[in-house]
């Protein structure tokens, strides 16, 4: 059935402006089905406001914004939730919903929007979980009482529970060790491999870029500034990128150029 | 896009074709389709036909497989298209116990909430003493070393409990002067004794109702924020900051905050009252038809200086219970919001009982000291 194959979010040309500081200016990019997108950028380039304005939670001055090949302008209710239906975000905190256990956090989204049983919710959200590594003590904890690696791992079950066809992934790594952070990358791979998903993820962490992202974005002065695999990254001339994906990150520190 | 799920037997009899969308969106219709499933040996499931496959119509296989394996029976799966395989082999793999949450029913049950409660409440009296005693300690502190008493803390605290409060406060106890007084002239004009609604207003206003309305008030607008505010600096972990920076958080949170209570309610109090009273003079001028100038000539015999202290008296020690109130139960919020909105109604419940208590005790107190 695919014609073309037609990319799961079309951006082109967005401007977002907060208050008098344009903080996107004029991206676009398209990210392909079944790929795994990274975005880089400088602290306060704008990443996480590219990710929220494509979710719908940052509005936009101009641009235009296409999910699964509809425009997301002039949107119904209807037809923007049954969009939302089709996607899963995992926030950078977890945003975890610190009043329910980990289990009703990942039946949650299901009890809202599906006509399931409790039995087969609670089956369900028990599978998500053990996709990402968790087991049946821990689905019965409360958010305060988990780990930063493990409130991500439940995050992500929680965005999973929809069986998306894209997740978005706001620095998923941030606030990991490298061990842990490593495996959530792997897990990321497993879980895209398995569900065949889409994955939009705004990262930091160039080991993410490199063992998860089949393709890297760079986002410096508003705009993507390199795009492609890492191979296009290590060759481009773009000053920030090229201090970024070059080693030396730090002025002064023990970097060889 | 989406096409019904169906389950239907080929050919030979043994052999059951799956087509279609075997997603959650056909849930209903996957569990129908299961129900109705031969249990026998040596059926196999032909799965090349199905279009979709999520998560929850993996499940569903597998939770078929598992049945008939339970059964004794074997049943299995054949021409799975490639794509399926690794979520069919995870689902595979997942052991799915759901843990049973512990339910206790019954007598038993009404046992162990009389028993929580009672030792909950044995729980918030010692914390409430535990925080006045850290008060305690921080204002002798404080006493000794005046530096730490962070005076522009305590001002604009005294801004927020304080001068921002006066338009309410006014407002309420004007009404509640003017009714008391209504009240008063109209039951009592049937016995002729409606000079005497300026003693009930008079002698009630300063002794009781001026300091408890505003008491209750003051702990529904401030102690309720107390307890927000600390609540929210404890999820944030700032109180864990303060206190690895060797900054006693009762110094620099709670001791600002009560002092800033401890000022601010007399002074409420006393303008409580005077609104109050002057309601009660308008109602008694307009509805009862006395002068202003009788009003205060009465007002004057019929009070003495002691009930306009008794109400003074009072204010400073409830203000002190309100602000403690709150400031232990704002220490006391975990991490959930839950916890956070729960800790706010405790503050203010446990403020305004308190309150009420505190108020009968001073009665008693009062009455045998004979003022």
């Amino acid at each position: 059935m695919p014609e073309a194959v037609q990319p799961v979010v079309a951006i082109k040309d967005l401007v977002v402006d907060f208050g008098a500081q344009r903080v996107l200016d004029g991206v676009s990019l398209d990210v392909q089905p079944g790929e795994i997108l990274g975005i880089v950028g400088g602290s306060g380039a704008g990443k996480s406001v590219l990710l929220r304005t494509i979710i719908g939670l940052v509005g936009r001055q101009s641009g235009t914004i296409g999910i699964f090949g509809e425009a997301t302008e002039g949107l119904s209710e209807a037809a923007w939730q049954a969009i939302e239906h089709r996607w899963g975000v995992l926030f950078q905190g977890g945003a975890l919903f610190s009043s329910l256990t980990v289990r009703e956090n990942v039946e949650f989204p299901m009890r809202q929007l599906m006509r399931l049983s409790d039995r087969q919710m609670a089956d369900l959200a028990m599978i998500k979980l053990e996709m990402v590594g968790l087991n049946a003590v821990d689905s019965a904890k409360m958010p305060s009482e988990l780990s930063g690696g493990m409130t991500k791992r439940v995050a992500l079950a929680r965005a999973l529970a929809l069986d998306p066809e894209i997740v978005f992934l706001d620095e998923p790594t941030s606030g990991l060790d490298p061990i842990t952070a490593g495996e959530f990358d792997r897990l990321i791979r497993t879980l895209q491999q398995t569900l065949g998903l889409t994955v939009f993820m705004v990262t930091h962490d160039l080991e993410s870029l490199s063992t998860a992202c089949d393709r890297i974005a760079a986002l410096a002065d508003g705009k993507i500034v390199a795009e492609g695999p890492m191979a296009t990254m290590l060759k481009s001339e773009h000053p920030w990128v090229k201090q970024y994906f070059g080693g030396r990150h730090r002025p002064g520190g023990n970097g060889s150029s | 896009m989406n096409q019904p799920p169906v389950l239907e037997a080929a050919s030979n009899g043994k052999r059951l074709a799956a087509r279609g969308s075997w997603t959650v969106a056909n849930a209903a219709a996957l569990e129908r389709l299961l129900t109705g499933l031969p249990q026998a040996d040596g059926f196999v499931v032909d799965a090349a036909d199905i279009v979709h496959l999520d998560t929850f119509g993996a499940w569903t296989i597998e939770r078929v497989i598992r049945n008939s394996r339970a059964a004794g029976h074997a049943l299995a799966l054949v021409n799975v298209p490639e794509r399926y395989n690794d979520l069919l082999g995870e689902v595979e793999a997942a052991s799915v116990e759901v843990p049973e949450a512990v339910r206790r029913r019954g007598v038993l049950a009404m046992l162990d909430g009389i028993g929580r409660a009672v030792f909950a409440g044995i729980d918030d009296l010692t914390s409430i003493v535990a925080m006045a005693g850290a008060f305690a300690i921080a204002f002798g502190r404080a006493i000794r070393h005046p530096r730490s008493f962070r005076p522009t803390s305590i001002v604009s605290h005294l801004d927020r409990v304080g001068w921002q409060a006066i338009g309410i406060i006014l407002l309420i106890t004007f009404l509640i002067g003017a009714i008391i007084a209504q009240q008063g002239i109209f039951n009592f004009r049937r016995f002729g004794a409606q000079d005497y609604v300026v003693n009930l207003v008079g002698i009630l206003v300063l002794r009781e109702i001026g300091v408890l309305l505003v008491a209750i008030m003051v702990a529904g607008r401030s102690g309720s924020s107390f307890t927000a505010e600390l609540g929210s600096m404890k999820m944030r972990e700032e109180v864990d900051a303060l206190r690895t920076m060797g900054i006693d958080p009762v110094e620099i949170l709670v001791l600002p905050r009560v002092i800033a209570l401890i000022v601010a309610l007399p002074v409420l109090t006393f303008i409580g009252s005077m609104a109050a009273l002057v309601g009660g003079g308008l109602v008694a001028w307009f509805y009862g038809g006395m002068s202003p100038e009788l009003y205060a000539v009465r007002l004057h015999d019929a009070v003495s200086v002691h009930d306009y202290y008794i109400g003074l008296i009072k204010a400073p020690v409830m203000a002190a219970v309100i602000g403690i109130v709150a400031c232990s139960e704002g220490f006391k919020v975990t991490g959930s919001t839950e916890s956070l909105g729960l800790r706010t109604t405790a503050s203010v419940v446990k403020a305004i009982f308190l309150v009420i208590v505190l108020d009968g005790l001073f009665a008693i107190f009062f009455a045998s000291i004979g003022w």
